[in-house]
């Protein structure tokens, strides 16, 4: 790698190559775009595509944490769900409910995160485990609620306002959310406390442990996190379909798993930065709208999606050999 | 002496699983309003044998501490097959019953390749080629219907001799022809010492990696009977993406209650078969009891809760707090 013959630019050098091919496929992806279809590179299309990364961005925010620390987090459909049934459900109940809608959807997100994370952390029950199961629980709670139909609860104008409006002309305001949110993970998991705890717990638990890390502390508030995350992009993504439905986070699980491992991080926790996560969900969505616009039926999303995943694991996402 | 007590210490998470399943069916069946009648045994054992199949398939994985999210896809994909290849002629529709359980098999080799030699994570494999079948499965069926031999599937389904449930039989031989003699192999004991030990397997020299494969494939063939038996009880195929999950989720539950260790060497898929059972009457425990449908999803969920959370009992016992962190 380190050849002097061959000038690079530091930040190349330095550079993860998971995310330089990550954004390399982006490239070719515009390419094919373009050929297939002439309005696809036109600047109105590609920032409706910025607008569908923007959910999938805050989600795979979340997911990326619970990845860095070597977990997983499989509660993403129905926190997100619960998020948005939530948040229209506080908007049903007058102006306070639907001046509250937003935060209490999200408080809702988190409420499940601390349930992971408290099953996790302190019950050390394996990650996969407790977040299917709270997924199953927070699924069964909704249809309970919602009586097994779709509830007709509308979104608020507020929750429109975030997921469809523009603040700055041009720019829808769910990228910049987005751009707020990635800002606060690139800092937070580079700079902060919580984050050098959050690479060190992937590296070795054991190790951040015996370094004084509060590692159980640590673990339950990254599920937290990532289910208030979740829920967030619940609301915004009622605010965008104006309403909650029952399915509506079934389609965002593996996206986000595929986006994060898409930029790099290593599925084996500790390994991984930010930038690799915007281009792995800006790679996913292109591929997405590809897939739309080529008419592929879903049958084929779901096989390519599954395609991609592994073939990128078997890239970069190996354990080592067995001694 | 001695012998009985290490015995009754191995089996003690398959006796706990059938003493749960007898107390849950007796009460089940206590307060049906049919009372015992082989009709209710029969449309219980129906419902419990798919679950079952299941379970026994995430159990073989489970054993060499793996997870295969993939199975209730599998199921869903031999589903579809099973209504399209086991129709016409006898001939015809044993030859589909093989190809079908050989598709099973398939999707659990595949699985098991790329996770051992692929040297990849079960759980992030299985839930990427879980999506890849079922995006097969919604090639084959875009729409739910197809059709299926009726005799055998009411052959199958039905009693044998007027009393006993035939899903119970056929269970039953696919744990004497599948989980009896795997469990009692070199290529079994391999499976179980890599999931207790792998390093210590490895350095006795054990075939840690024939035995895992194998463990992943048979799991794809009882998978595979699973979807082969829901399409004798539906007649049609379906891509049902929720199915499929609810089956992954369930057979997760079922091997809990079933006392399989998830972090893998121990256990028993006819603990499991128990603990689908279980699972299974407690699911409709609500409806004898007069409950509103609605709450059985939040009912199955909890249990699965429950379940879970009972093994960090296993954490008063833990003596240095390093022992967290495995």
């Amino acid at each position: 790698m380190a050849n002097p013959a061959i000038p690079m630019p530091a930040f190349l050098r330095r550079a993860d190559p998971a995310v330089l091919i990550a954004f390399a496929c982006i490239l070719v992806l515009l390419l094919i775009g373009s050929i297939y279809s002439p309005g696809f590179l036109t600047a109105k299309y590609l920032l409706q595509q910025l607008k569908v990364a923007s959910f999938l961005g805050i989600i795979a925010t979340g997911t990326m944490i619970i990845i860095l620390l070597g977990h997983i987090d499989l509660s993403v459909p129905w926190a997100m769900t619960m998020g948005a049934m939530m948040g229209c459900a506080a908007a049903a109940l007058g102006p306070v409910g639907s001046a509250l809608a937003v935060p209490f959807g999200i408080l809702c997100g988190m409420a499940i995160g601390l349930v992971n994370g408290l099953g996790v952390a302190y019950l050390r029950i394996p990650s996969m485990i407790v977040t299917l199961a709270s997924n199953a629980v927070t699924q069964g709670l909704m249809v309970v609620y919602t009586g097994g139909y779709a509830p007709q609860d509308a979104a608020t104008p507020a929750m429109r306002f975030l997921a469809t409006g523009e603040t700055i002309p041009g720019l829808p305001n769910a990228a910049l959310i987005w751009a707020v949110i990635g800002t606060l993970a690139i800092l937070g998991l580079r700079r902060s406390v919580f984050g050098r705890a959050v690479f060190g717990i992937g590296n070795s638990e054991r190790a951040a442990y015996m370094s004084g890390v509060g590692t159980r502390r640590i673990v339950m508030l990254a599920f937290v996190v990532s289910g208030g995350l979740s829920a967030f992009a619940g609301t915004l993504l009622a605010g965008y379909a104006s309403k909650a439905s029952q399915s509506m986070g079934d389609t965002y699980l593996l996206p986000a798993i595929a986006a994060v491992v898409l930029g790099g991080t290593s599925i084996l926790g500790g390994r991984g930065s930010y930038v690799g996560t915007i281009a792995g969900v800006i790679l996913v969505t292109l591929l997405q709208s590809i897939l739309s616009v080529m008419q592929l039926p879903e049958a084929g999303r779901q096989i390519i999606h599954g395609l991609v995943i592994i073939v990128m694991l078997l890239l970069y996402g190996r354990t080592p050999a067995a001694r | 002496m001695r012998e009985w007590r290490y015995l009754l210490a191995e089996q003690r998470g398959t006796l706990v699983a059938m003493a749960i399943f007898a107390l849950m069916f007796t009460i089940y069946v206590a307060n049906h309003p049919a009372g015992l009648t082989s009709n209710v045994v029969q449309t219980a054992a129906n419902k419990g044998v798919l679950l079952a199949f299941v379970a026994m398939a995430q159990t073989l994985v489970v054993i060499t501490a793996g997870i295969d999210l993939s199975v209730g896809m599998i199921m869903v994909l031999t589903n579809c097959l099973a209504s399209a290849l086991v129709v016409g002629t006898p001939l015809q529709a044993g030859l589909g019953v093989i190809a079908v359980l050989a598709a099973g098999t398939l999707c659990g080799a595949l699985n098991g390749t790329i996770v051992i030699y692929g040297r990849l994570q079960p759980i992030v494999t299985t839930i990427a080629t879980g999506a890849i079948y079922f995006g097969l499965a919604l090639l084959i069926r875009p729409f739910p219907g197809g059709s299926v031999h009726e005799v055998l599937a009411d052959a199958m389904t039905g009693k044998i001799g007027g009393v006993f449930p035939a899903s119970i039989a056929a269970l039953a031989a696919v744990v004497a022809l599948v989980w009896v003699p795997f469990s009692r192999s070199l290529a079994g004991r391999a499976a179980f010492a890599s999931g207790s030990a792998e390093q210590a397997a490895y350095m006795s020299g054990l075939p840690i990696r024939r035995g895992r494969f194998l463990a992943y494939a048979l799991a794809g063939l009882c998978a595979g009977a699973g979807g082969l038996f829901l399409t004798f009880f539906t007649y049609t195929g379906e891509a049902a993406q929720v199915s499929g999950s609810a089956y992954t989720l369930f057979s997760i539950a079922a091997v809990v209650l079933g006392g399989v260790s998830l972090y893998g060497g121990r256990g028993s898929a006819i603990g499991a078969v128990f603990g689908a059972l279980a699972f299974r009457t407690i699911g409709d425990m609500l409806f004898v009891f007069d409950f509103d449908a609605l709450w059985q999803p939040l009912f199955q969920g909890l249990i699965l809760m429950v379940a879970v959370s009972l093994g960090a009992f296993g954490l008063l016992r833990v003596r240095n707090r390093l022992d967290w962190f495995r």
